[in-house]
């Protein structure tokens, strides 16, 4: 099964804005890519961070986050600036 | 909100908080408790084995409510794999599966459903649960923690104690001064799983089992690709429960997906028929706090407690977390009742719950693995190598090839010691024994 698939699957209550930022994207283009292969575009289970060689930045695609903190830890530079969703707002687990 | 003052605010309803909250309020004091989820559970994601006696210190008799229990575990399985194989020990025994009062040792839950009843007892016990409301910061006044900031408007809250509750990779525990650095790569695990229906006869026939009873298999070995973690198969009333987890600091390394290694799983030729037929419910993914004792933050200080997945409270090789969760949860409210008679809500008085906790299994079962996070995050090479020579040796030895036993028993050695040597076995074997002891 896709990964596409199983995140159909959930339910979320979307906030406008995000709650995630990259607070130095320089750091992915010039220094990640090369030491650690940017890692936030495996590790993280939902795959919301994806990488765009064209505009040469993360992509965040902040909806598909299922919050599970693991960028907080996983970004080698701690660029991301990662918070919880507003009360209420973001993944809502059925079974968990 | 009011500007009145509680004896307590817990935040996070998960097992630490529930529990916490549930001891304060039984014991008369006013106590709010803070979940950023629409309701309890809906953050919430664990592989699914709760403990019931840590449970019945809180609610006791729970098993003849209405608890939502999915299935009472009559036996534990762990299967040591490689690709296509495995070694199987298992520990089964339906009447021991209680303690003599009748309560069961352990039991699979969904935590959506699981949390929002616990819950909902703190609420019966008198406590007022506040969801969908993010704890967003402490509020200082000089050296001490007198209240909570909330997402909400006007959402300034007060009490004498702030019982911090949030989970792994708690911000609280930085904004209340108790933990000075980030959580490391090498003290978290990142774990992904499925619930996948099935019908209940299906899973009994399946798994041998009768309709209430159920089974937990851990898998060890290929499943985690040479990184250090392992997986977990969990039956519930109608569906299982499948994951894998691995410590961040190996994702990193190697760049795996966690998606991908579930899947892999999901094929394992020991797996797969056990999940035939089974439709995908829900996909979800959590961290788990795997740093133990070197790890922990301080667990008090003026005005505040912390307890559970937020001070790293998780015994990984037992795939313990939820039960050491309630348990300091509780021993958290004892201490705020003790304050509060004593009128004294100080570090000095606070302190007795870290004397509880040394006291307990909780912090006694983290001393004693103190070392194992170290030697998981430094050593995934064992989780390959070994899984390997034990399914070679059990093989060799069920092969009945008209070789005698005694040569077969040199060859196992040979084939060890080609791809160990003694002293490398040895020295092995030294740490992990060093590790576990
Ligand atoms: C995949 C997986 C499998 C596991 N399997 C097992 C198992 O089989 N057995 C076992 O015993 N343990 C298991 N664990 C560990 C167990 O889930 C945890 O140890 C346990 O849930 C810890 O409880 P807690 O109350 O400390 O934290 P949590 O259960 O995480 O609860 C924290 C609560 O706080 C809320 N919250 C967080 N921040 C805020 C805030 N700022 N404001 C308001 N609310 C907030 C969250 O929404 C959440 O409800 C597993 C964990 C995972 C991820
Ligand atoms: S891991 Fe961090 S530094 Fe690397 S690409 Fe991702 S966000 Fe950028
Ligand atoms: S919290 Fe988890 S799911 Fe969300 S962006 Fe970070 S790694 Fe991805």
């Amino acid at each position: 099964m896709r990964l596409e698939e199983k995140l159909y699957l959930l339910r979320w209550k979307h906030d406008r804005q995000s709650h995630i930022a990259i607070t130095d994207p320089a750091t992915c283009r010039d220094r990640c890519g090369k030491t650690w292969g940017r890692p936030c575009t495996t590790f993280c289970p939902a795959r919301v961070y994806e990488w765009d060689p064209a505009e040469g930045r993360i992509v965040v695609y902040y909806e598909n986050c299922v919050e599970c903190t693991t960028c907080l830890v996983g970004c080698p530079y701690r660029v991301i600036d990662w918070r919880l969703p507003r009360g209420g707002f973001g993944i809502q687990y059925r079974y968990g | 909100m009011s500007t009145e003052k509680f004896d307590a605010i817990v935040v996070g309803a998960g097992p630490a908080g529930a529990a916490a909250a549930i001891t304060m309020a039984q014991a008369g004091l006013s106590v709010v408790l803070l979940e950023r989820g629409e309701y309890p559970g809906a953050k919430n994601v664990m592989g699914g084995v709760m403990y019931g006696r840590m449970v019945a210190d809180v609610v006791p008799e729970f098993w003849k409510l209405d608890a939502p229990l999915e299935r009472v575990v009559v036996e534990e399985r762990v299967w040591i794999t490689t690709e296509e194989g495995v070694v199987s020990l298992g520990y089964r025994n339906p009447r021991q599966a209680y303690h003599p009062d009748g309560c069961p040792n352990a039991f699979t839950v969904l935590r959506a459903r699981w949390d929002r009843w616990f819950a909902a007892r703190a609420e019966e016990a008198g406590a007022i649960l506040v969801p969908q409301t993010v704890a967003e910061d402490v509020i200082w006044q000089d050296d001490r923690i007198v209240g909570v900031r909330t997402g909400r408007e006007e959402g300034d809250l007060y009490a004498d104690v702030v019982v911090i509750a949030d989970g792994v990779n708690s911000f609280l525990a930085q904004r209340a001064r108790l933990r000075d650095h980030p959580v490391a790569p090498h003290h978290l695990a990142l774990a992904v799983k499925e619930v996948i229906g099935l019908p209940p006869e299906i899973i009994e026939s399946r798994f041998n089992l009768e309709p209430g009873q159920g089974v937990t298999i851990e898998l060890y070995g290929a499943v985690t690709d040479g990184m250090s973690g392992y997986g977990f198969l969990y039956t519930n009333r109608d569906s299982l429960s499948v994951g894998v987890g691995v410590l961040v600091s190996h994702l990193m390394r190697t760049r795996r997906t966690p998606y991908e290694l579930l899947e892999r799983l999901k094929q394992h030729p020991a797996v797969r028929p056990l999940l035939t037929g089974g439709e995908v419910l829900e996909y979800a993914a959590h961290a788990i706090p795997e740093g133990g004792y070197e790890a922990m933050p301080r667990l008090f200080g003026n005005g505040v407690l912390i307890a559970g997945d937020a001070a790293m409270m998780v015994n990984g090789l037992h795939r313990e977390g939820s039960n050491l969760a309630m348990a300091a949860g509780r021993l958290a409210g004892e201490t705020v009742i003790e304050a509060k008679r004593r009128g004294d809500f100080s570090a000095r008085t606070l302190a007795l719950y870290e004397a509880k906790l040394r006291e307990s299994f909780v912090l006694q079962d983290l001393v004693k693995y103190r070392h194992l996070p170290e030697l998981a995050d430094r050593r995934p090479d064992l989780f390959r190598i070994y899984p390997h020579l034990v399914h070679d040796a059990v093989h060799e030895m069920l092969t009945v090839d008209g070789l005698p036993k005694r040569a077969k028993q040199r060859r196992i050695w040979q084939e060890i010691t080609r791809r160990r040597r003694p002293l490398q076995l040895l020295r092995d074997l030294y740490e992990i024994w060093r590790a576990v002891r």
